[in-house]
């Protein structure tokens, strides 16, 4: 044989077919079924994930595992109804679009004020709703929608929401102000632009306008409350990957603290300077 | 050529095995190439995408001549220009060291504070990308116009041309064609970090497909905007090719190893 064919052509010709006879080899193994040994992520303890950071009065502090705020007290009450012990929950925290990603989850439930959607059923699963909130306007002194009695009045100025929020479709479609709505990556760029003079107007759930005009901002002013996007009902459950094995005990759960009155209280006692909000109409 | 065609066939149908049969394909393919998605995303990504489109535009008209202030003044001789060269060294330090995020929060945010008025948000945006673009790009145009021989500076004093005349009619045409390749570069890098702008609240193609996906609880928005990105792309990188190579032709006698 030429000495071309023999020290050239064949060694590639055998390093093409190794290099594909190990994919075809990677790509025919699938991993070994590992059984249904536990539902959880990790046995003998129920893994909750939230947001990073966590805000106020949802979860105190950043600190779920004290069990102060909204959310964290009732991320606790559900973990009593499955049957853990407070010590056997563990926090985990993420970001919407890890919450939502493909493949296995490294939390049980994800509590972070999700709105249920039917778009987002079709990729998630959500365990029953344990609140609905409203979308309240706010405003500080000096800007050009402290004075607005009416969602007419906002329609030519600049609102502000965060991205991926109910906050966001209340903005485009209850007020839809004709210049769009300015977005945000969080409340807290949202209330920056606010306070810079670079919107006019925010729109947050009711319990966050309460503390950022009472806390954050310097003259800070709740406009009102507006009414329910048609169609969305703005309620909140826990997220779920989809096809869940743990969705219905999680729903269960949540169906037997609201018959009992548990919710009731939290809100009352966490969420409880809701009451007060006039409507903006 | 027809062995070209066999080979890629071949690797692309391994390729495509070897995908198709992971685990969790079924799910990923759901998950970020889902065509409903994609179809009902498109509208809002593509309004975006003339924001992206409108900003770049501006953006490289004021790269394009700050850049060039820069350089002309870093490459400035004479101890009088001192203080000159000092800032404007200065000035590429910092912005090349300054994430171009931060620039656009203390810009975007910062300036309409102190000023006390608002300030369009695409405007801010482009002031925060020619700054910080400019410093990258006013280095590569100093490399430029250090690179042209010194004969051909010697040339052009020896015709009596000032030291201005001399950057503008010898060294500089020399230098830009020179660069060519890196300032292309920075052009197709500029196309995507326009994207950034969307944290001052105007909404881009990325920042309507982050909205999308929210919206569907699915990524394919992302995939969407990317591919749009990529046919913005791809003109400006043939075109890059294609002046490389004439400037081979006419610089090196079409020299390719």
């Amino acid at each position: 044989m030429s000495r071309t064919l023999t020290h050239r052509v064949l060694p590639r010709i055998a390093a093409t077919a190794g290099v594909l006879a190990l994919a075809a080899g990677l790509a025919g193994c699938q991993p070994a079924d590992s059984g249904a040994s536990s539902d959880y992520v990790t046995d003998g303890k129920l893994t909750i994930a939230t947001g990073e950071p966590a805000y106020y009065p949802y979860v105190i502090d950043d600190a779920p595992e004290s069990g102060e705020g909204f959310e964290a007290a009732v991320a606790y009450a559900i973990a009593e109804q499955l049957g853990f012990a407070a010590e056997d929950v563990v926090w985990v925290r993420t970001g919407f679009d890890a919450a939502i990603a493909p493949g296995p989850k490294d939390f049980d439930f994800n509590l972070q004020q999700y709105t249920v959607t039917p778009e987002r059923e079709e990729s998630v699963d959500f365990s029953s709703t344990y609140y609905s909130a409203d979308q309240a306007v706010i405003t500080i002194d000096g800007s050009a929608a402290a004075d607005a009695t009416s969602i007419a009045d906002l329609k030519d100025l600049l609102i502000g929401a965060a991205t991926g929020t109910t906050s966001l479709t209340a903005v485009e479609e209850i007020i839809a102000p004709t210049a769009g709505a300015q977005v945000f990556n969080s409340n807290d760029d949202a209330k920056l632009a606010l306070e810079s003079g670079q919107v006019d107007a925010i729109v947050v759930d009711v319990p966050t306008a309460f503390y950022i005009t009472g806390v954050e901002l310097d003259g800070g002013l709740i406009l009102g409350s507006l009414p329910e996007v048609e169609g969305a009902t703005d309620e909140w459950g826990a997220l779920l990957a989809k096809d869940s094995p743990l969705t219905d005990e999680v729903s269960a759960a949540i169906d037997a603290l609201r018959e009992d009155g548990t919710l009731d209280a939290l809100v009352a006692e966490w969420l409880g300077a809701d009451a007060g909000v006039p409507a903006l109409q | 050529m027809l062995i070209g065609a066999a080979s890629t066939v071949v690797f692309a149908l391994a390729l495509w095995a070897f995908v198709v049969n992971t685990p969790g394909w079924a799910r990923v393919q759901d998950s970020f190439f889902d065509l409903d998605t994609a179809v009902a995303a498109f509208p809002r990504v593509a309004e975006g995408f003339l924001v992206n489109l409108r900003i770049l535009a501006f953006s490289v008209v004021g790269v394009a001549v700050v850049a060039t202030l820069i350089a002309f003044l870093r490459t400035l001789r004479g101890a009088v220009f001192f203080p000159l060269r000092v800032l404007a060294t200065a000035y590429t330090d910092v912005f090349r060291g300054t994430p171009l995020i931060i620039v656009l929060f203390l810009i975007g945010f910062g300036v309409p504070g102190l000023l006390q008025t608002r300030i369009s948000t695409e405007l801010l945006g482009t002031v925060a990308l020619v700054v910080t673009y400019s410093a990258y790009v006013s280095e590569v145009i100093r490399a430029g116009i250090e690179g042209v021989h010194p004969s051909q500076r010697m040339g052009a004093r020896a015709l009596g041309l000032s030291h201005a005349q001399t950057l503008r009619l010898v060294v500089l045409p020399q230098a830009i064609r020179r660069q060519a390749p890196p300032l292309m570069n920075d052009f197709v890098a500029m196309q995507k970090d326009v994207g950034l702008v969307s944290v001052l609240g105007v909404v881009d193609a990325v920042r309507g497909a982050q909205i999308e996906t929210a919206k569907y609880a699915d990524f394919t928005p992302y995939i969407v905007a990317a591919v749009l990105f990529v046919l913005l792309a791809i003109p400006t990188i043939r075109l890059t090719d294609w002046i490389t190579a004439r400037l081979r032709d006419r610089e090196q006698m079409g020299s390719v190893v």
